[in-house]
Order: C-alpha cells, then structure tokens, then sequence
C-alpha cells in the first residue's frame, strides 16, 4: 500500500503498488486477503476504482461496522503495509470503450466504486460516447466522489449526473429525499429505444430493485449488467 | 430493500435482506482454475433449462464454499470448495456451457477443428 | 507466499480450549448455502425413515409434546470459528429413534430449502443429537436454522442442519451436500477432519 485518502467519514481509497499488475478493464474487481500473525485469514471482494493502465491501482473501500476486512482497510492500513490481492477479475461486468451506444450507470451507494473506473477511462481515453450517471446516496456528506463527479459534471462533456438522495438532500434540493424510482429514472436515464449499456451496481436489494425498473422500463434483460455487493450495502463486506 | 420469493414450502419471505452477491463474485475463485473467464459463459440449469451469463447467477459467499443458484428455479448450478491446497467443482447443475472464444476452430466437413 | 498484514487481527481469537486451527468468535456468523426458508410450524413435519420401508413423522405439536432436554455444547464451524458455551433447547435424537430399528448404520440429514449431511447413525445417539429448536432461551431465527435445526456439536458444524426436516437411515453411505464436494466425510473437529483425506 502506497498511499491512502479519505473519501467520506466511511470510506477510504487505497494507492496500491502491486508489482506486474496487469491493466484491468472498467468495472473488474480484485479479491483482498489479509493475514493476521496468528495466521487467520479473511477475503473480501473490492471493485477497482482507478483509470485502467495508469498510476497506481485503486481500491475505494467502504467500512461495515460489522464487518472484518473493511475496518481494517478503511481505518488501520497504513503506507508500507502489505497484503494479498488477486485480479483483476472479472469479465463480465465491463463497460468496452469499443461499444458507441450510450451508457446508463446506476450506482446505490459504494456501487459507484466500478462505475467511477468506467467514468474515469472514458474521459481518459478521450471518449465522447454519451454516459448518463443515477446515483443513489443518503445524503451529500457521505456520497463518495462528490467533488469530482461535480468536477466532471462540468468538464467531462457528454456526461450527466442525477441523484437520488434518500435522507437528507442538499439545502434547496427539489426532490424530497426518497429511493430511486422509476419516474427519476426514465427523466434521468435513457429511452430503451437508443439501446444503452446498463450498468447496476450496490447492494443486492437496490439492484434488485434498479434493474427490475429498466425491465419495466423495457430495457431487454441482456443489455442490464448488474453487480451485487450482498445485504449490508456498503461493498463487500 | 427487500423482496420476497417462493420457498418450497411455498411461503413467501421478505424481511430480512437479501445475502447473495452474484455470479461475478465466482471469478476469483474460478480464474485459478480455468484459462478463460468462466463467469461471462452462458450455463444452461439442468433443472429448468433456463440459459443465463454464470456472472448473472445467485452466489452464496458466507458459507464453507461458494454456491452459484439459478434465478429462475434456486437450484445449484455449480460449487467450489477451496482448501488450502486443492479446489473442488462441482458442475452437475449445469446441463451446458457455452463460451465465447475468438474466431477459428470449430467443426468444418474436413474434420473438427479445421 | 504469505503475507501477514501488519496490523490485521480479525475478529477471532485463538484460545487453548479450542480444537486445531480453530479461532474465538464472539458473535453467531449465519452461513447459508442458499436463501433462507420460511416455514410455518403449522406445515412443518419431521420424518425419520428407516431404510426398510417404514417412515415415522412427528408434527411439530407432536414435538414440543416430547421431553425436551437443554444443553450446553461448544460448535466448531469448519470456516474456523468456534463459539464455547452455547445453550439450545431441543429433543434428543435418542428419543426419536427410540423405538426405530434402523436397517443401516449410516444416516443422511435432509433439509427444507434441500440441503443434506451425513453422519454415522451412532453419532446420533448417546446424547449427542438433538433436533433443536431454542437457542440462548428463545425460539431459533430462520437465519440460524429455525422452526428447528439438528444439532451434533461433537462433529463441525455443517453437520447441524439448519431447518431439519428428516433423517433417511441408509444401508450405503451417501455424501451430503458439502461431504460430495470436497469437506470430510465425517467431519471432527479435534482431529481436524476439514477435507476429503484429513
């Protein structure tokens, strides 16, 4: 681990340094396994954060109270410490900087760890293909990437942004704090007519959620890509 | 965020939520094994024929192996089991695979893999 | 290659009280090999059935009508976390299969939601099985195997069905769920029995 900075008072991105690492696509996933000295042994699943091919890998890690990798990763790493990842991982959920159609990313809470990856390599790559950001989160003080997706939102052409925030939204916020619904959806994401790229990402109930309003919303079932991070919501635990 | 299913005994449950990831959890475990990712193959459940991406599969994780289930019938597709230093699959759940692979091979009237 | 991660502790503790390679949680993981079931007492059966043709079933009234026993075991999951002292209400499997004649020596545990584990049939009586259905005094959640779950705390864990609803005396043995993909046949914790030739 090289470097680390803190996202949100639950969430840290780790710099790591991980000798031979191959370029991972946007939207893989790494498995973490750390040992203690008495030789107990816990892996976790971590979406990769970072731009493919450049600088350090990225991991964005969000902490659950109960959980056993992430308090580590999120408060006790430190510079200089080491553990073991594998990947990157995982093929299937993977935004090809080859496909023009328009994306639909659908982010619930540190969901939008692959999906920033997806964000940041389009703009790295120069890319005009036009992404439409959802981004389910409680409320500002804890949204993850607030003031670079405000950064992009200005600077990034072709890429928008909408929030569903569901407890407390910014002082003169329009929409009440409330889940992602249908309605947001449709004024915020694309018509399934264009034929966008879906991608859905969180815990296993907003997904569940997310991708049964694009059905609904006639997306066909093969062009909604879902990753499910279990109950607890915040990444795998 | 809940939802509700049918069990076996045809009750419906909702409450507590959901503790499956899905089948883009397997890749880690499967990429030790195979040279090509497993989890973006279509598998065919040999319960109810129903064909989706591996990735695309129920996955329970919080148990001694990893369980992929089919999302239309819950039954298992395929299991691994990793030790310290060997793996299990179990791939009965699954009638078929097919995996993408680039252009060439295949069968031709000359024989296979002309 | 390992690498011990400076700092890392996890949650477990090792203790000397424990079997081999074992850690002290001090909290109850539910570990499922698939969704939890739902099931209603009022639906709910457990079978025995003895190999040669005879099968006996209690309704769950039936039961909660028989002695029940309280006990207090240690349990040892194979994942590596062991929980010392914990209490559950159930009925001794010496009294279900009190009056069975079991036409073999082997046993295979079903489940509802499908999920099977075997075990000798010895290792279900002596006073070492239970069909449990109270844990720390108050009727088991779904989550931890509830209406009602076996109980054999002498052997890891998965042995202990969660949501038991029978047991098939066997002349053969027959692999359960985890027993045919790699875990040990029979599964003791003190002599480490994790995997296939431990």
């Amino acid at each position: 681990m090289a470097a680390a900075r803190t996202e949100t008072p639950a969430a840290r991105t780790l710099e790591l340094d991980v000798p031979d690492w191959p370029a991972h696509r946007p939207g893989q996933h790494v498995d973490v396994r750390l040992t203690a000295e008495d030789g107990y042994t816990a892996q976790r699943s971590y979406s990769v954060a970072s731009t493919p091919g450049t600088g350090r890998l990225e991991l964005t890690v969000q902490r659950i109270d109960d959980g056993e990798v992430s308090p580590y990763l999120v408060d006790v790493a430190q510079p200089g410490d080491a553990f073991e990842v594998r990947g990157p991982v995982g093929g299937y959920f993977v935004w090809d900087d080859a496909d023009p159609a328009p994306v639909l990313l659908v982010a619930g809470g540190s969901g939008i760890v692959p999906l920033m990856s997806m964000i940041r390599a389009r703009s790295a790559a120069g890319l005009r293909v036009p992404f439409r950001l959802v981004y389910s989160t409680r409320s500002p003080d804890i949204t993850i990437y607030a003031d670079e997706l405000r950064r992009r939102q200005r600077d990034d052409r072709g890429l928008d942004l909408a929030y569903a925030y569901t407890r407390g939204v910014p002082p003169g916020w329009r929409r009440p704090p409330g889940r992602l619904d249908g309605a947001l959806l449709r004024e915020a994401g694309w018509p399934a007519d264009l034929g966008p790229a879906c991608f859905v990402c969180g815990p296993t109930g907003f997904v569940e959620a997310a991708a049964n309003l694009l059905v609904d919303q006639d997306h066909p079932a093969d062009r909604i890509k879902t990753e499910r991070f279990g109950p607890s919501g915040g990444g795998a635990a | 965020m809940t939802e509700s299913w049918l069990t076996q005994s045809g009750a419906p449950q909702s409450g507590a939520p959901p503790s499956w990831v899905d089948g883009n959890e397997l890749a880690g475990a499967l990429a030790e094994v195979f040279a090509v990712d497993v989890t973006t193959a279509q598998g065919v459940c040999a319960g109810c024929g129903r064909m989706a991406p591996v990735a695309e599969t129920r996955v329970f994780d919080r148990a001694p192996g990893l369980v992929a289930r089919c999302v239309g019938c819950s039954a298992v597709l395929l299991r691994v089991v990793r030790g310290p230093d060997r793996i299990w699959l179990d791939l009965r759940g699954m009638a078929c695979v097919q995996i993408a692979m680039p252009g060439t091979g295949g069968a031709s009237p000359d024989g296979p893999g002309a | 290659m390992t690498v011990v991660t400076r700092g890392f502790k996890g949650r477990g503790t090792r203790d000397a009280q424990l079997p081999p390679g074992q850690y002290l949680t001090p909290d109850f993981p539910v570990l499922s090999a698939g969704p939890t079931p739902r099931i209603d007492p009022t639906g709910w059966e457990f079978f025995i059935a003895t190999g040669s043709g005879e099968r006996r079933t209690w309704s769950w009234s039936q039961l909660r009508a028989l002695p029940t026993e309280t006990v207090m075991v240690d349990i040892h999951c194979v994942t590596k976390w062991s929980k010392l002292g914990t209490t559950w209400d159930g009925v001794s499997l010496d009294t279900l299969l009190a009056d069975v004649e079991p036409a073999g020596d082997f046993a295979l545990v079903h489940s509802y939601g499908g999920y099977t584990t075997n075990l000798p049939v010895a290792d279900l009586t002596g006073g070492r099985a239970w069909v449990a259905f109270r844990y720390a005094g108050a009727e088991l959640d779904p989550e931890h195997g509830g209406p009602a779950r076996l109980l054999v705390p002498h052997l890891y864990f998965w042995k202990s069905a969660k949501w038991v609803r029978g047991v098939e005396l066997l002349r053969q043995d027959q692999p359960g769920f985890w027993e045919s993909v790699g875990y040990h046949n029979y599964g003791d914790p003190w002599r480490e029995q994790r995997y296939w030739g431990d």
